[in-house]
């Protein structure tokens, strides 16, 4: 992008409050829930409706009721008809490919502002029938209409009592390997060495610093507070992270993969979790000729592909250097890094990766290592651990994340990355002049 | 033709458009009822023709009702009876017909336009929001002499059709469908074809026995209504409550039930000749005089007067969340893109939102709005507690406590959160807007739009302009105010300004009554018994006597230089007498209520004394109150703070609940004289002193015989 004419401001980001699945969400649809972001956001930067010419949200388990979940969330924030929106689907990196669709549409041409973002919501999880039920039901209704009562009766062959009452439940795991994503993570963290201390340290530390964060005011710029229809509770807060999540309490739990070897519990792991997020991006000059502060601008992003079992969760140790790269920096250069995290033992290998020789010459075709991070960079208000992670939606909080560190701490250039199921990585690099 | 298409489609039906040249919607003249009679005719004469479909060119209305002005300026008794007995000819020939006439209704089907309906075979609706149906002439004073009151009760049953006749209220078509008012409901976007359908069936088949959709009212209601001496229970129950509602003043319920029971006993034909009759009485009488003149006035001020062009206020915020606050917001849902509404804690706000949220329910389930409308409408609220998302808020209506301080410090809050452009108005009912305004950065952004309580019901907004209130801003905000719907007057800056000052001056000589030892019942007994919404005792109960305590205190400077002290009843406070929301003020309301009446609260003879001087004439009462409105109100043309005795009566009647039968203070004024009344206020000033001094308009209008309005 840095070729192009055209530089992609960030306009500003918001969210709506994280919820731990089934609870302060429950009774809400996607939709409904994504409204809310793109209302704050509209409401916040001050931009007319007239001002957006698109809207693109990411989104993992689709209600087949609104498959195109971003006009639902247009329409229902009161944007006019005549702008068009689209949701897209990359797993975890949903809102980053939103994002990157947002930002290539404004600098070619297609576009002068887009709001972008995702949303999620795991508290109506669409739990299916069994698949021998659902045959039946289609032959009998949509397929087959046998017409006699024999005919009917005869769809039933091969059912036991049992798929009538089972459900199917929805799995996150690897369609291709068949893995859950936890199993997966469990043989990363083996394969790489992570212990369980360490994964329990870094989750202490990164719900220490969720907590602390949102003590201190560190996210009333990118939240906004809502009021879910028919209830008087306002929902201000994220109420994902505990401060109770201490190293020795986590220490306590017991392995949720491998019960007996396994190191990775869940409380080193993310949990399911709703909610939205939107950020408004728009061309620099329009920006400007509005009188809208930009608090960031895209530099440069990479999106990668990787081997199945082995490299699954290093997405961000494989998009980070390609990021960089064509944004012509180095690892040194970033001063604030947001990276998406399901788990504490895939953070870690992340990080091992980006600062391993070998790792760097061999899959990334370096001299050697890409670079040293320091953890004092990384994800310093807590991360997917603490806060939740919305599939959907993380991406577009770790761009507003960032975009607000580097504004209060002055750093030039800040990086987004995240990894995603089907071995996918993303890193999106923000500059802020 | 000029005012409808006939044409013949699918197999022999003639299809028959209305649609009137140059106007929005349809209204029945003499002449469409000319070219109705000839189309008819087609029917007649053509034997081919196998049915007819009645429906509307317009986008959003089948028919409106009568030509209200083409149909009062028949001068004569004798020339409105010509009319309708001219229409109820062509009616009756419809309803003579041996083919199926089908009517497809979308959008506003009242008055005439429903007994059309009426007399055809068959009647569709489209499932359009903007489609229902009602009767809304006895809202005029009128009375549906074109059929209704003869055919309603026989079509759905006389329980179900009397609200309908005596309230004007609206019926929409899953009501009507479940009602037996209409036959089917259709989408809009095939109705034609499905009425053209529908006609070919029913000359095919007749009409189908089945009507899905309908329900099957109670037996009971049933073999009462089908009995003289049952119907003669449901009658006179509607007639005790027409005159618990109107007190017998409004003679057109009380024509309805007549007509109702009289078709009932001697049929049709005979029934709407003694409609025609009635209703020509009626339109001559003071009454429908009153009303219309309202209807007309109301009309008048949909308009903008402002040429500037509007700004469109396309994000708004609403300071405070409580009633007054989440009214506006509900009823600018649809009008803006983005509400804020803020106020000092999310709790607050919350339970503001939750106000929101309820009403919208009340919509969907009325049918007004669908599901994902509410939803969405809700979505454009956000609830806040700090300016953060204030950045180019277009408009922010204020509605905090009422207190002078408080009003200048949000407003200066909000002038260093919002933009230059912002307008910023007080919804303040007393304080002048000035002195909210004074010292603020820019005044002319400041202005004052005064809502009333309950918004989404009351249809009237005071615009309050300051000196220096610019003219973009008072265009803007009275062009907001119509959005809403609601009527605006625009009147000038002062305390209480028009509206306040008028009840004011209602509220206070009551209170004067009171010191007198005139008890609180029978003040308002005697008021309600002239046409008010409710007594003076009882409206302080509403509104809260703390409130009405502190709106007298604003408006003392203005007062005390007419010796008009405020009452004393400072004791209520110190009791916690604060009236309904207490649950004790000068009823008890923490009682079970006795058989409708209100309970006195027998402690506040505690503060005020006793109240024993009953002797005291139910029409001295009235004169008094009602002579202290009008007497503001003429001064307060005098100033110049309304600029028109319209104005006047538009906000007496909609904004405080001076009588609509009398018309306003002013046509009320016009309606004594203006030396009779400029007597009366002489004789009451030599009673009870200067407040009752005439006006100097007044006193120079009867010099000369003058008028406030043209007669």
């Amino acid at each position: 992008m840095k070729q192009t004419k055209i530089r992609v401001a960030i306009i500003k980001g918001i969210r709506t409050p994280f919820q731990r699945s089934g609870t302060g969400y429950r009774d809400m649809m996607a939709w409904e829930i994504g409204r809310y972001a793109v209302k704050g956001l509209i409401a916040a930067s001050g931009i007319s409706h007239e001002d957006v010419d698109h809207v693109i949200m990411g989104t993992v388990a689709a209600d087949i009721a609104t498959t195109n979940v971003a006009r639902e969330i247009a329409l229902g924030a009161g944007l006019p008809h005549h702008i068009p929106a689209h949701t897209c689907t990359a797993a975890c990196i949903s809102s980053n490919v939103a994002i990157i669709n947002g930002a290539n549409l404004i600098a070619g041409g297609g576009a002068d502002a887009v709001i972008a973002g995702g949303v999620e919501t795991y508290s109506d999880a669409p739990i299916k029938i069994s698949k021998k039920y659902r045959r039946f039901l289609l032959d009998l209704t949509t397929f087959k209409k046998p017409k006699t009562l024999v005919g009917k009766i005869r769809l039933l062959k091969g059912m036991g009592l049992s798929d009538f009452i089972r459900p199917e439940t929805p799995a996150l795991s690897e369609y291709s390997t068949g893995l859950l994503m936890g199993e997966n993570n469990e043989l990363l963290a083996k394969r790489m060495g992570i212990s369980r201390e360490e994964q329990d340290r870094y989750a202490a530390l990164s719900h220490d610093r969720a907590v602390r964060a949102s003590m201190e005011g560190e996210f009333m710029n990118e939240i906004v507070p809502l009021v879910p229809p028919g209830s008087t509770a306002p929902i201000t807060m994220d109420n994902g992270p505990r401060a109770d999540s201490t190293f020795e309490k986590l220490s306590k739990l017991k392995p949720a993969f491998d019960k007996n070897y396994g190191t990775v519990t869940a409380g080193n792991s993310s949990f399911l979790t709703d909610g939205a997020a939107a950020i408004l991006l728009m061309r620099e000059d329009k920006a400007r000729a509005l009188g809208l502060e930009p608090v960031g601008f895209i530099r440069s992003y990479a999106f990668t592909g990787q081997e199945l079992v082995d490299e699954l969760l290093l997405g961000p140790a494989f998009a980070i250097p390609r990021a960089l790269h064509s944004a012509g920096l180095r690892l040194k250069d970033i001063g604030v890094f947001e990276i998406h995290g399901a788990f504490a033992a895939q953070m870690l290998a992340n990080i091992k990766c980006l600062e391993s020789d070998s790792f760097g010459r061999e899959k990334l075709g370096l001299k050697g290592k890409a670079g040293e991070i320091d953890m004092n960079k990384v994800n310093t208000l807590g991360g997917s651990l603490s806060i939740g992670h919305p599939f959907g939606a993380t991406g577009a909080r770790l761009v507003t994340t960032c975009c607000g560190r580097m504004k209060k701490s002055g750093a030039g250039f800040g990086i987004v990355a995240g990894c995603a199921a089907g071995s996918l990585g993303n890193a999106i690099v923000i500059e802020n002049r | 033709m000029k005012y409808m298409k006939a044409e013949i489609a699918g197999n022999n039906i003639l299809v028959i458009t209305i649609d009137s040249p140059g106007a929005d919607v349809n209204v029945i003249t003499k002449a469409m009822m000319e070219e109705v009679s000839s189309s008819i005719g087609i029917a007649e004469k053509d034997g081919t023709v196998r049915g007819i479909v009645i429906m509307s060119g317009k986008k959003d209305n089948f028919i409106a009702g009568a030509d209200l002005e083409e149909f009062l300026s028949a001068e004569k008794e004798e020339d409105i009876l010509k009319y309708i007995t001219g229409g109820h000819a062509i009616l009756k020939r419809i309803k003579a017909l041996k083919i199926p006439v089908i009517t497809a209704i979308n959008g506003s089907c009242m008055g005439g336009g429903f007994e059309l309906s009426l007399f055809t075979t068959y009647r569709m609706a489209s499932n359009s929001p903007s489609t229902f149906m009602g009767l809304p002439e006895v809202l005029a004073g009128l009375f549906p002499a074109g059929g209704g009151t003869q055919l309603l009760p026989g079509l759905i049953g006389l329980t179900e059709a009397l609200p309908i006749l005596l309230t004007g209220k609206r019926v929409r078509p899953k009501e009507a469908l479940r009602i037996g008012l209409i036959d089917e409901v259709v989408p809009a976007q095939g109705l034609r074809e499905a009425a053209i359908k529908r006609a070919d069936l029913i000359a095919l088949n007749g009409i189908p026995k089945k009507r899905p959709g309908k329900i099957k009212r109670p037996l009971i209601i049933r073999a009462l209504e089908s009995t003289s001496i049952g119907r003669k229970i449901i009658l006179k129950k509607a007639l005790a409550g027409v005159m618990k509602k109107t007190a017998g003043l409004y003679p057109a319920p009380l024509e309805v039930l007549k007509s109702v029971s009289y078709g009932y006993r001697h049929g049709m034909e005979k029934g709407l000749a003694k409609d025609g009759k009635t209703l020509a009485r009626l339109v001559t009488g003071a009454v429908s005089k009153s009303l219309i003149s309202i209807f007309f006035s109301m009309n008048r001020h949909k308009k903008n007067p402002f040429r500037d062009k509007p700004a469109k206020i396309e994000k708004l915020a609403i300071l405070g969340a409580g009633l007054m606050g989440t009214g506006i917001a509900s009823i600018s849902l649809p009008v803006c893109g983005t509400i804020l509404l803020k106020d000092s804690s999310m709790d607050r706000a919350a339970a503001g939102m939750k106000q929101i949220w309820d009403g919208l329910m009340k919509q969907v389930k009325s049918g007004s709005i669908s599901r994902f409308e509410a939803a969405a409408g809700y979505g454009r609220v956000v609830p806040c507690h700090d300016y953060s998302g204030f950045k180019n808020t277009g408009l922010v209506i204020e509605a905090v406590f009422e207190d002078l301080n408080l009003k200048k410090k949000v407003l200066r809050d909000m002038e260093s959160n919002t933009g230059r452009d912002t307008i910023f108005a007080s919804n303040t009912s007393a304080i002048p807007i000035a002195s909210i305004a004074e010292g603020c950065k820019h005044p002319e952004n400041v202005i004052g739009m005064h809502y009333f309580s309950p918004v989404p019901g009351m249809p009237l907004l005071e615009i309050i302009r300051t000196s220096r209130t610019s003219n973009r801003a008072a265009s803007a905000a009275v062009e907001f105010g119509l959005r809403q719907g609601k009527t605006c007057i625009i009147v000038k800056d002062g305390p209480g300004f028009y509206t306040t000052r008028v009840i004011s001056s209602f509220l206070m000589e009551a209170g004067i009554l009171m010191g007198e030892g005139v008890p609180v019942p029978l003040i308002d007994r005697a008021m309600v018994l002239s046409g008010f919404p409710m007594g003076p005792a009882a409206l302080m109960d509403e509104i809260g006597i703390d409130v009405a305590l502190h709106v007298s205190r604003v408006m003392e400077p203005l007062f005390s230089k007419r010796e008009i002290i405020a009452p004393p009843f400072q004791g209520f406070i110190e009791k916690g007498f604060l009236g309904r929301k207490s649950g004790m003020g000068f009823y008890r309301y923490d009682l079970p209520k006795k058989k409708g009446s209100r309970i006195i609260n027998n402690s506040i003879h505690e503060i005020i004394g006793k109240m024993d001087n009953d002797k005291i004439k139910p029409e001295d009462i009235q004169k008094r109150l009602t002579l202290r409105m009008a007497g503001e109100a003429i001064l307060c043309l005098e100033e110049g703070i309304i600029s028109s005795p319209d104005d006047g009566d538009i906000g007496a009647v909609m904004g405080v609940g001076f009588p609509p039968l009398l018309g306003g203070p002013f046509r009320y004024a016009d309606s004594i004289g203006a030396a009779a009344l400029a007597d009366e206020m002489n004789k009451l000033r030599d009673l009870h002193g200067n407040r009752f001094q005439p006006q100097n308009i007044l006193l120079a209008m009867a010099g000369k015989n003058g008028r406030f309005h043209r007669a």
